[in-house]
């Protein structure tokens, strides 16, 4: 292990891993001195949802705007950081490539280290950025749009998955309800909103238990429960209220979510827990957690929607943590798209 | 005037270094892994090899398509990447027009061609005139069948090259009635020396964008596009 310099360290960022084009400078690991990003989901709304191709065309156009503007507004020029930290997997692999491409160059360009980063470690750091006082171990719920982890955190890059999804991610299944009740996309934050108006006990959607994996999810079923629901309301010529259905299928996730959350707490001894992925913004689940982590007298942690979302600055995060490890990549790295947590 | 030149449009990974008159180096690999792990280890590789000081580069010339929509893509963010580390130029030369350079000093018509699947190829017309090359029929996207008709109408020899070939060679063989040649392994593929050269004259022309404008050009839209501007257009018929 090489030992490097750990303070006043500026970190030059690039997230490309989906459909948000990112770049951020972050200095020693938690302060962050620039976040662009430059969201593509006008775009992308049109066709329901992300296009891979459409996406990765887009990131290609905006990725060194993005960078320049995140030098400037950290009033950095390239000279003054230490390494390039970027997210090379798992997401879309045409999209991860332009970022890791970009990266590359620049790190070639330039003689500065090169850093490869998992995109989910990333969205876990997003929390040191606003806790300054949070350190490992902790446990930590990774719930976004390709992702549903539930994570214990041991130390800085060392992780031990104790559940996932078996189907759906959780925010997947929030944009396939969207979509069946009218709502559109992205569900997350519309069904968030509607279902403030609905009732939570209105319909008794089934929460799935995987067998003999208690920590795991499965969001596939209830999706499809909220369709039949829909369906056989429609054959019966009843009225169905969206923000009712939105507001039940919304607590049938966050109750599964919070329910394994806890018990891998308590089965962990964990003290900390922290939120992590575009649906920790969710309002419901955040509330639901906090009542939960209240009760067990957890200390419950969740970064702000800016950095719950795809974001660079996270990136820059979890990349200080590797770079000061001494892990360094080199020039042939490559997109993983499924690239798993812990693995190098 | 030093150009360094990356091509990734293709099965070909290829970087070259030009310096005035003289080539540096040329480093093409056409083997099984993917463009990212090999083409800025080639970069580095001839960095070395040559003691290149990077600062000293003029422009980073770039292959800005038709090809593999990730390949270029690739290419283009290695490039973008150089020009914003470097705060140099690009200049963003035609796939087509770089394969088609291979040929130089040929008096036939040339026409490069790539598999764009679909059964499509991209291709295009190219002769030289005075040592120049020059377009004759503008890079596109079409089936071999037009392309043959198109170049049975005009009559004249032709030398076929690009990795578009091997796929349908049988079919050109069959259909084709002008004399036609194949070009040979060391001038069939992408070459980024072909690509430096043509861009050390678009250079000196101040045809140069800078690394944040430059995007590939695909001559074709992506699947979603094309799907919903067909359901649109069934929806007004």
């Amino acid at each position: 292990m090489t030992t490097k310099k750990k303070n006043n360290i500026h970190i030059l960022t690039i997230e490309t891993s989906c459909d948000e084009t990112a770049a951020a400078v972050v200095r020693d690991g938690r302060e962050v001195l620039s976040n662009i990003i430059s969201s593509q989901i006008d775009i992308h709304t049109l066709y329901g949802g992300v296009v891979p191709e459409i996406a990765s065309r887009n990131h290609i156009e905006r990725i060194n705007t993005v960078i320049e503007q995140a030098l400037n507004e950290a009033a950095l020029k390239l000279c003054d950081i230490d390494a390039i930290a970027v997210t090379y997997g798992p997401g879309l692999v045409g999209a991860l490539l332009v970022g890791v491409a970009e990266a590359k160059a620049i790190s070639f360009a330039t003689g500065l280290p090169l850093v490869g980063v998992h995109h989910i470690e990333g969205h876990i750091c997003a929390n040191f950025i606003e806790h300054k006082d949070l350190e490992p171990p902790f446990m930590s719920l990774v719930v976004s749009g390709g992702h549903t982890h539930l994570v214990n955190v041991l130390d800085y890059g060392k992780y031990e998955i104790l559940g996932r999804t078996r189907d759906d991610a959780a925010g997947e299944a929030f944009d396939k309800v969207a979509r069946a009740i009218g709502l559109g996309y992205p569900g997350g934050p519309k069904i968030d909103k509607v279902a403030k108006e609905g009732d939570p006990d209105a319909i008794d959607f089934p929460r799935a238990k995987v067998r003999n994996e208690e920590y795991d999810f499965s969001f596939s079923g209830l999706k499809s429960a909220v369709l039949n629901y829909l369906n056989s309301e429609k054959m019966a010529g009843r009225e169905i209220s969206v923000p009712d259905v939105a507001a039940s299928f919304q607590k049938a996730v966050t109750d599964v979510l919070t329910e394994h959350s806890m018990n891998a707490v308590k089965s962990c001894g964990c003290s900390k827990f922290a939120l992590a992925g575009g649906v920790a913004s969710n309002s419901a689940l955040r509330a639901s957690m906090a009542a939960a982590c209240k009760e067990a007298g957890v200390e419950l942690y969740c970064p702000s929607p800016i950095f719950c979302t795809d974001n660079a600055a996270m990136i820059g995060v979890a990349g200080y943590y590797e770079y000061i490890k001494g892990n360094i990549s080199d020039l042939s790295l490559n997109a993983v798209p499924g690239l798993k947590l812990g693995e190098r | 005037m030093k150009i360094l030149a990356i091509d990734s449009s293709g099965l070909t990974a290829t970087v070259a270094v030009l310096e005035d008159e003289r080539m540096t180096a040329e480093y093409t690999i056409n083997h099984k892994k993917t463009h990212s792990q090999t083409l800025v280890p080639m970069l580095d590789e001839i960095k070395a090899m040559t003691e290149l000081d990077l600062t000293t580069v003029d422009a980073i010339a770039v292959a800005k398509g038709p090809g593999s929509f990730t390949g270029l893509r690739i290419g283009s963010a290695t490039a973008k990447g150089l020009g914003l580390a470097l705060d140099k130029p690009l200049v963003a030369v035609s796939t087509l027009e770089a394969l088609a350079m291979n040929a130089w000093g040929s008096d036939k018509l040339i026409c490069p061609m790539m598999d764009a699947r679909r059964e499509q190829v991209y291709t295009g017309l190219y002769r030289f005139e005075d040592g120049e090359l020059k377009v004759v029929k503008e890079d596109c996207a079409i089936s071999v069948e037009e392309l043959c008709g198109i170049i049975d109408k005009m009559g004249e020899d032709v030398l076929f090259l690009g990795d578009g070939v091997p796929v349908y060679k049988e079919v050109i063989d069959k259909l084709l009635r002008v004399t036609h040649t194949y070009a040979p392994p060391h001038m069939s593929r992408q070459r980024a020396g072909a690509l430096a050269v043509l861009a050390a004259r678009y250079f000196e022309e101040g045809r140069i964008e800078t690394a944040a404008a430059h995007k590939p050009e695909y001559l074709r839209v992506s699947q979603a596009e094309r799907v919903k501007a067909e359901k649109e257009g069934a929806a007004k018929c």
